[in-house]
């Protein structure tokens, strides 16, 4: 795509084609209406997605992955800049992992089971099997190629066998629900250990919003007693991803403190959110702000929705409007959206 | 006060003069517990005290008190340990704020130690002699004061025109003598010329006796009666003072600020205005995106600098405390319209005054009352 630096504020448009199986879910919820509404996707290119994309365009793809976290105030962007280096890394053909908030699968949890595989541990299958489903939209032309590689048993009668595409493997949890959760886990380990292969002729990258959950606290309770994250399948799973111990790919993550549990609304800075255990894990990562739109992000946020005919109010086309709206929403890109939603 | 009560009732009594049977029921009274009971009091003896008029103090009495006065400011300044001869009536105000603290809202409720001639309303002695003439030759007017003033103004008037044949028969005679400044005061009112003369008078009178002092006035010569004519003027009181405009400084970059308070119910708010460029806003040490999540907050701040559209070239730095969160919004957009008057001309400010972005907004929680729910919500109405 035209991601380059002369194109800083300015609009792209993702074909359509591109975001039907990209993001069926990873996008925030406003923005999805937006694209409803506007029926077309566009991405605005900013500062920190062209950092993070020409990172990758130079990494060296034999040393071990590396980690990039965007963090910022809420609202400014961080989750779009993170769709916007996945989808970067979807035209170059990689295969995506993306989680679309591990929030979610840290509290409201309907249904636990204890796990198969590990009897200390539990599942969450209602969680683990929509986002297989997920992953299977994202990633369809490359489940076929892809070929596992170890034998997998599920139960007595049911096992998945070496060399068989994993395609197979993910339908397989979607089917079972029951293992749906050890599947997630097997597919992780699996496309880990392939991509660390220097035979291998794909990339992963592994983009996760809201990594800060994964060591906070979680809500769920088993009988009255909150649970230990390291008690959940899906999460101890993701931590092992998480660990830069395999080559071949990319991880990158976003801050969150909106979904997050019992951290303070002041909080965005990644020490704050990640708290020491998360933050020596992650260590060492490259962290990227993600700040408020600048004086040229903001008039092109301005002149899109202009352009679009969202903002109807008369006043709005004027010069004092356009102050008035940087100044009520402090440049900020969620505030904006927001402000203009019913102008 | 039921001491004071028993001792005017007694002095009017005594000014009567005839009535022993009534004394006889005031110390019949008295001893009721010592004596037989009585029942009821005869009706006819009985005086309606209230019938008499507001209380009247006699001479003796008004004296005693200024005595007493005295002795009791000299106890005051040796209680403070201050110099009992030099001790004013301000000193005595303060010492007696300090020794008698008081919540009370009402000042006029508040412990007082005033002199007597200001507590006791002015009262007329009495006015003819043991044989029963009057004193005053115009007694039988009925408004001897008032009559007796006005014929001392006449005198003046005559004095004044046999001054100016004098001057003209010795050929001195100028118009442009020094007019008396009268800029600065007004004419008594009736109820205060009442009060001068302690008697009461019409306003037919009244209206006469401001009549014969402008007639005074208006003669060339009249600053011979300076004295006399400002004695029956009061000053007017200062008009209500114009806006106070916060001095911009510049600080250490040589941009200009200024800095300005606000109120607002309970809120408490301070604002630097700095005249920098950019349109950046710090509240408390946060962002204003943080501080305030409501969207009508925000507007609140913005409309000050939006109405003069000056929107990007500010830069605000504010604190807030107290109250809750649309009393701090009102505290700091009054804050910011008062800084904002330095930078700005006569005309904008007096725009900005009619917009009411400088008026502090008085509304206060209403006090809830007793026998009532709330402020003004009664309990539920029972009808049995």
């Amino acid at each position: 795509s035209q991601s380059s630096e002369k194109h800083l504020g300015q609009f792209y448009t993702l074909p359509s084609a591109h975001f039907r199986p990209l993001f069926p879910h990873g996008l925030p919820y406003r923005y999805q209406q937006q694209v409803k509404t506007f029926n077309e996707a566009c991405f605005m290119v900013r500062p920190p997605a062209l950092e993070v994309i020409s990172y990758l365009k130079k990494a060296d793809y034999s040393k071990p992955a590396l980690r990039y976290l965007f963090y910022g105030v809420k609202g400014s962007g961080k989750t779009m800049s993170l769709c916007h280096a996945v989808h970067f890394c979807y035209t170059q053909g990689w295969v995506v992992l993306h989680i679309p908030d591990a929030h979610l699968w840290v509290k409201n949890c309907k249904e636990l089971l204890p796990s198969s595989y590990n009897s200390a541990r539990f599942d969450q299958p209602l969680q683990a099997t929509t986002w297989l489903r997920n992953f299977r939209t994202t990633n369809e032309h490359l489940l076929s190629q892809i070929k596992t590689k170890r034998r997998y048993v599920w139960t007595k009668r049911e096992s998945t066998d070496e060399g068989r595409p994993l395609g197979e493997l993910v339908n397989q949890g979607i089917s079972r629900v029951k293992s749906s959760s050890d599947v997630v886990g097997a597919l992780m380990k699996d496309l880990r250990l392939q991509s660390s292969q220097p035979g291998a002729d794909f990339r992963l990258v592994v983009a996760v919003d809201g990594v800060n959950a994964l060591w906070g606290r979680s809500t769920i309770k088993k009988e009255n007693k909150s649970v230990d994250l390291e008690e959940l399948t899906l999460i101890h799973n993701l931590k092992k991803l998480m660990k830069n111990d395999w080559t071949g790919g990319a991880i990158i993550t976003t801050l969150s403190q909106t979904g997050s549990l019992y951290t303070p609304k002041s909080a965005y800075l990644p020490q704050e959110l990640l708290g020491e255990t998360g933050f020596d894990s992650m260590d060492p990562f490259i962290p990227v702000s993600v700040p408020n739109y600048s004086e040229k992000e903001f008039e092109s946020a301005y002149l899109y929705y202009l352009d679009r005919k969202w903002l109807q109010h008369p006043q709005s086309r004027t010069e004092d409007g356009k102050k008035e709206l940087s100044f009520l929403s402090s440049k900020n890109p969620s505030m904006l959206d927001r402000i203009c939603g019913f102008l | 006060m039921a001491a004071s009560c028993v001792r005017t009732v007694g002095s009017f009594l005594g000014k009567c003069g005839n009535c022993s049977s009534s004394l006889n029921t005031v110390t019949s009274q008295l001893s009721r517990q010592v004596l037989s009971r009585q029942i009821c009091v005869s009706t006819a003896l009985k005086k309606n005290l209230a019938a008499g008029g507001p209380e009247k103090f006699t001479v003796e009495f008004i004296q005693k008190q200024v005595e007493e006065f005295d002795i009791g400011k000299r106890h005051l300044a040796n209680m403070m340990g201050e110099d009992p001869e030099n001790f004013t009536q301000e000193d005595i105000d303060r010492s007696i704020a300090y020794l008698f603290p008081s919540g009370l809202f009402e000042k006029k409720a508040r412990p007082l130690m005033k002199h007597p001639e200001e507590i006791f309303p002015k009262q007329r002695a009495v006015q003819w002699g043991a044989d029963g003439r009057p004193f005053h030759f115009l007694f039988y007017t009925g408004k001897q004061s008032y009559y007796s003033l006005m014929h001392k103004l006449y005198s003046k008037i005559l004095n004044i025109e046999k001054h100016q044949d004098r001057m003209r028969a010795k050929g001195l005679f100028s118009q442009d003598t020094k007019e008396i400044s009268l800029d600065t005061s007004r004419w008594l009112t009736k109820e205060e010329l009442e009060v001068l003369l302690v008697e009461t008078i019409s306003s037919n009178n009244y209206d006469r006796f401001i009549q014969l002092m402008e007639r005074l006035l208006s003669m060339p010569y009249c600053n011979m009666e300076e004295e006399f004519v400002l004695h029956y003027r009061r000053p007017l009181e200062a008009r209500s003072k114009k806006q106070m405009v916060p001095v911009p400084e510049r600080d250490d970059k040589g941009v200009a600020f200024s800095t300005s308070d606000g109120r607002r119910k309970t809120s408490n708010s301070s604002v630097v205005l700095r005249d920098c460029g950019s349109g950046r806003i710090t509240v408390n040490g946060q962002e204003y995106l943080h501080y305030f999540p409501v969207l009508q907050d925000r507007e609140q701040l913005m409309f000050p600098l939006q109405f003069m559209g000056l929107l990007g070239r500010f830069d605000l730095q504010c604190t807030v405390s107290g109250g809750g969160r649309s009393s701090q919004a009102g505290a700091l957009r009054l804050a910011i319209s008062r800084a904002l008057l330095s930078f700005l001309s006569e005309g904008e400010q007096e725009t900005m005054r009619q917009a009411g972005l400088l008026t502090p907004d008085p509304r206060v929680r209403e006090r809830k009352k007793p026998g009532q729910e709330g402020a003004r919500r009664k309990f539920t109405w029972k009808k049995r």
